[in-house]
């Protein structure tokens, strides 16, 4: 038996968080340094992964136990490369958080930090689990300690935010439950053998018709996560009320929750359905890249411009996963990084002023730059990062994403850069009127500059961002073969359960995806 | 020419072996009340635990056997073995939770344990049962328990008018059933479930209005008793004004007791009846998890709220019974062993608020609770989510479990309104962390009562609930197991 790394990566924030809780009460600097050390030692056992993990073979270091055997649920959990990156992500932002919240926790500290830990297990637990029911229990167990991160440490509309978060994501989960045993029901007749396995269920051939529901109720619960156009209102409630280590989780690692769940559940388990129904899917991404920017435009409220622009870059990792293409594929999943790490390092900026002046008005700052250089320094290249520009890791997703939508539809590309074009207005209206100018209320005049501590915090993510956006080959190369064989396993799926059909007819017309590139090794750029 | 045995000589006394501990015992209690004592003595309370430990070593010994008692009145089989051990260990934990509860409220001791005995008495009878009549038995003495226990605290209005309440209606309802009994038996000739089932088994009468009417009034009657819609008026009231720890014992104690004899009545006895009879319980399952729900969102009491929730949670045991079967069965055994753990420890967390003879049990008084009493807390936030079928407490698996033999069944619509119910209950069940955790309380924060034996109590509902969450592989396969000799 060798030794069960995935579980202690899932289980060892888990176990600091219930270490907190016994902390002496009131004791702040212990229970910082405590919580910092479980996060900063989360980073030090996953990050391994990074080399240690072989783009080439499919789920690594997979760990199986039987759990309920009257069910045929395993407890199983393995990473490929599309996890491997995610659970970096996860990791690294959490430390991050954990950081960047020592000034903002002003009470309860103790709780606050065992609820971001085992936020933290709950996620690593969600992109590791292979087992269906597992991956189940996962995101659903997640939702309590985001839920308590909202409320108890929110905003002054904390409890109304919090609870709409659960009751939103709730309601679209159960629903995915009922598939997943619909699902379960489907694969044991099928073999005979209950199981929850995702390779099991990936085996099992599924009738067209049966796809389009199955597919419905799982898109429905990933798309409220994503946040999807009409899905999204429960979004910028959250984030604007979450305190800030709460809103760089939420943005950063739970809304790639439901975009992983498309790429590893929804799609390829119903290709068929995928594709039937991706006008519709397509169309609501572009609607949000729209509707996002255009409401971000004009938001007074900084945490909220960044909350909507979120809905719009998600516009674009849906974009890239319905191309249905290598590129498309990668740059969503570069995308999902990308966001992750700017879109972070963005709440961590706004939590900076929030920290000073305990506002977040765009009207009660302008310019930043005098009192405030090293952060207007950062918050630029953030802010210039989740633009997109060349050079910065926002360019290669968006760049990739929108070639794979061209590939396959060149309309769709054309309507989604102009989301790249609104984007680029309301950020840099927005950062014209907080950084430039002259400073228009005095009491920004005396504001402190970042501290060496907060400087820490963005080190590591100013170096993400410069090196996924110079060279972000390292990350497509992990990430690229496990994709590609997510595109062959759709294909493959496809046509098994297009023969299912008695009509066969389905299959060539709705099918858009063109033939992998045979020997060709990645497709460089 | 062998001379047979008399009857009774060939009964197992091992599998009689808890109804005779706790009918001795019951005595025994009323007897200890000549023995003078201090008036805070804990005597009665460890008698009680004695005799409950005694009864579920003798079910215990005997637990893999199956005999029929009695010519067929009683059955002893895995089923039984389940509901009796649920019901002992319920009562067990309910009478640790009563512990300091009865003496803070004045409440009478021995005859406090004496009639909660009684009625699990009445309860082990009613799922110990092969026979209409038994069943009637079973469920009359733990009826009559019952009505006394939740007007037990005859000085307060409210717990009268309870009482007065659940006693008129119960008393309809028992009437309703055994109307139904008796019109099954006109057009059966014969009381017993195993022999109704032969004779109705490709029998030509299916479709007799004395036979359809006769069943139909024993599903009113059984549909009273786990207080299903819409024979559920009595029951927020009752649950309001009964003492917290009986709400507590009988929100899950007489609701089990209620399903196992309907159980037993539907699936085996009334099996070729299905065409009739699943419909109405389809329909009554929609109505029940629904009315239920979203009545408990009104709700600032929590022992109405809970009353409300467990109405619903009755709901989602139809659903499993609709399914029927095998699977249907242990689904609704299993839900019904999770339900009344968790059920039990939040109201447990209940009666441990307030000093003194005050009951604290409205919404507001949990504010801050989660902070001020984080053990508490902690507790009360883990039945609310396990109520609310989150993972990975039990009650998610209880629910799982529940809505995969639905689907196996094909019942996917009356799945889909079980998960929709289920959002719409966290709303309420997110209202008590809410309050214990986000809100501060306005003036003077509400005194804890801390006992050492509540305080068990709790943790023992707080342990099961968790571990069945994790892993609840034993409690499933013993779900199954005890199915298999009854269907």
């Amino acid at each position: 038996m060798t030794f069960p790394w995935l579980s202690t990566i899932v289980f060892f924030p888990l176990a600091g968080a219930a270490v907190t809780v016994l902390l002496p009460k009131g004791r702040e600097g212990l229970i910082r340094a405590w919580a910092t050390i479980v996060a900063v030692a989360e980073v030090a056992i996953a990050l391994p992964l990074w080399w240690r993990h072989d783009p080439r073979l499919g789920m690594q270091f997979v760990e199986s136990r039987s759990w309920l055997p009257a069910f045929g649920a395993n407890y199983s959990l393995g990473v490929d490369g599309i996890s491997v990156l995610l659970v970096l992500l996860t990791v690294v932002l959490t430390a991050i958080a954990v950081v960047g919240a020592y000034a903002a926790v002003e009470k309860r500290a103790r709780e606050f930090y065992a609820c971001l830990l085992a936020l933290e297990a709950g996620m690593l637990g969600t992109f590791l689990a292979t087992d269906v029911l597992l991956f189940y229990v996962f995101w659903e167990a997640m939702l309590v300690p985001m839920y308590l991160l909202i409320g108890v440490w929110g905003g002054p509309r904390r409890i109304y935010a919090a609870v709409k978060f659960f009751l939103y994501t709730m309601a679209g989960s159960v629903l995915m439950l009922v598939a997943i045993l619909w699902l379960y029901f489907l694969q044991r007749s099928f073999t005979g053998v209950p199981s929850f396995a995702l390779e099991a269920f990936y085996r099992m051939p599924i009738l067209p018709v049966t796809q389009t529901w199955l597919f419905l109720a799982f898109a429905v619960a990933f798309a409220i996560k994503v946040p999807m156009f009409p899905f999204h209102t429960w979004l910028p409630d959250a984030h604007v009320e979450a305190p800030t280590a709460g809103s760089v989780i939420l943005a950063a690692v739970l809304l790639k929750m439901g975009t992983y769940g498309f790429v590893r559940f929804a799609m390829p388990l119903f290709p068929i359905a995928s594709a039937e129904l991706t006008p519709w899917i397509i169309g609501l991404s572009i609607i949000g890249i729209w509707y996002g920017a255009l409401v971000a435009m004009v938001q007074p409220d900084l945490k909220k411009l960044v909350a909507y622009s979120s809905v719009s870059h998600l516009g674009f990792c849906m974009l890239g996963l319905f191309a249905m293409n290598t590129q498309g594929f990668t740059g969503s999943l570069l995308q999902m990084l990308n966001h992750g790490v700017s879109t972070g390092a963005l709440f961590l900026l706004v939590g900076v002023i929030y920290e000073r002046r305990h506002t977040r008005l765009i009207s009660d700052f302008g310019g930043l730059w005098k009192p405030l250089p090293v952060f207007a320094t950062i918050f630029l290249v953030v802010m210039l990062s989740s633009i997109g520009l060349p050079g910065t890791n926002g360019f290669v997703g968006e760049f990739l994403v929108l070639l794979g939508a061209f590939r396959t539809n060149p309309w769709w590309a054309a309507l989604a850069a102009v989301g790249v074009i609104l984007s680029a207005v309301y950020m840099l209206w927005m950062f014209q009127r907080v950084v430039f100018g002259p400073v228009t209320h005095v009491e920004n005049e005396n504001l402190k500059d970042l501290s060496w501590r907060e400087r820490l915090v963005f080190v590591p993510l100013l170096i993400l961002i410069f090196w996924m956006g110079v060279a972000p080959q390292p990350f497509i190369d992990r990430a690229e073969p496990a994709l590609n064989r997510t595109l062959a396993l759709m294909r493959s799926r496809a046509i098994a359960s297009g023969k299912m059909s008695a009509a066969n007819q389905a299959l060539p017309d709705a099918w858009p995806m063109q033939p992998p590139p045979p020997a060709q090794e990645g497709s460089r750029r | 020419m062998m001379l047979e045995p008399p009857v009774f000589l060939t009964v197992d006394w091992w599998a009689m072996g808890a109804v005779i501990a706790l009918s001795v015992g019951v005595m025994l209690l009323l007897l200890l009340e000549f023995i003078p004592s201090k008036p805070n003595s804990s005597r009665s309370a460890v008698l009680s635990l004695l005799i409950l430990g005694a009864a579920a070593y003798s079910v215990f010994r005997v637990r893999d056997a199956k005999r029929a008692l009695f010519d067929g009145m009683l059955i002893h089989d895995g089923f039984t073995v389940f509901f009796t051990l649920l019901f002992l260990g319920v009562a067990a934990v309910a009478v640790l939770l009563s512990w300091d509860y009865v003496k803070r409220m004045r409440i009478n001791q021995s005859e406090y344990y004496a009639l909660l005995l009684s009625s699990t008495l009445g309860m082990i009878i009613m799922a110990a049962s092969n026979d209409l009549i038994t069943i009637f038995l079973g469920l009359e003495l733990m009826s009559l328990a019952l009505y006394v226990l939740v007007g037990f605290q005859r000085n307060r209005l409210d717990s009268n008018e309870a009482a007065m309440k659940y006693f008129l209606l119960g008393a309809f309802a028992s009437g309703f059933l055994l109307y139904g009994i008796a019109l099954l038996y006109g057009a059966t000739g014969t009381t017993n479930l195993g022999r109704m089932a032969a004779f109705l088994a490709g029998s030509p009468l299916l479709g007799n209005p004395l036979l359809v009417a006769g069943s139909m009034l024993l599903l009113v009657g059984f549909a009273f008793k786990v207080a299903a819609v819409p024979f559920h008026m009595w029951t927020p009231d009752a649950y309001e004004g009964a003492p917290t720890t009986v709400t507590g014992y009988m929100s899950v104690g007489a609701k089990a007791a209620g399903f196992a004899a309907l159980l037993r009545v539907v699936l085996l006895a009334l099996a070729d009846l299905q065409a009739d009879w699943k419909p109405i319980l389809t329909w009554i399952a929609i109505l029940t998890m629904t009315v239920g729900n979203v009545t408990a969102l009104l709700q600032n009491n929590l022992k109405r709220m809970l009353a409300y929730s467990s109405i619903a949670h009755a709901g989602y045991v139809l659903i499993a019974l609709v399914a029927g079967g095998r699977d249907g069965a242990s689904a609704a055994l299993f839900y019904l062993a999770v339900y009344s753990l968790m059920n039990l420890g939040a109201f447990g967390v209940l009666a441990l608020m307030g000093r003194g003879a005050d009951e604290r049990v409205l919404m507001s008084d949990l504010a801050g609770l989660g902070f001020r009493q984080p053990i508490l807390g902690l507790a009360m936030a883990i039945f609310m989510i396990s109520l609310g079928g989150i993972p990975p407490t039990a009650g998610f698996m209880g629910k799982l479990y529940v809505f995969s033999v639905a689907v196996k069944a094909n019942l996917i619509p009356l799945v889909i309104v079980g998960v929709i119910n289920s959002v719409i209950s966290i709303f309420y069940y997110l209202r008590v962390t809410v309050a214990m955790y986000m809100q501060e309380p306005r003036g003077e924060p509400v005194p804890v009562s801390w006992t050492v034996p509540g305080t068990v109590g709790i943790l023992i509902a707080l342990a099961l609930t968790l571990w069945w969450g994790v892993q609840a592989q034993a409690l499933l396969v013993q779900a199954q197991k005890s199915v298999l000799g009854m269907l």
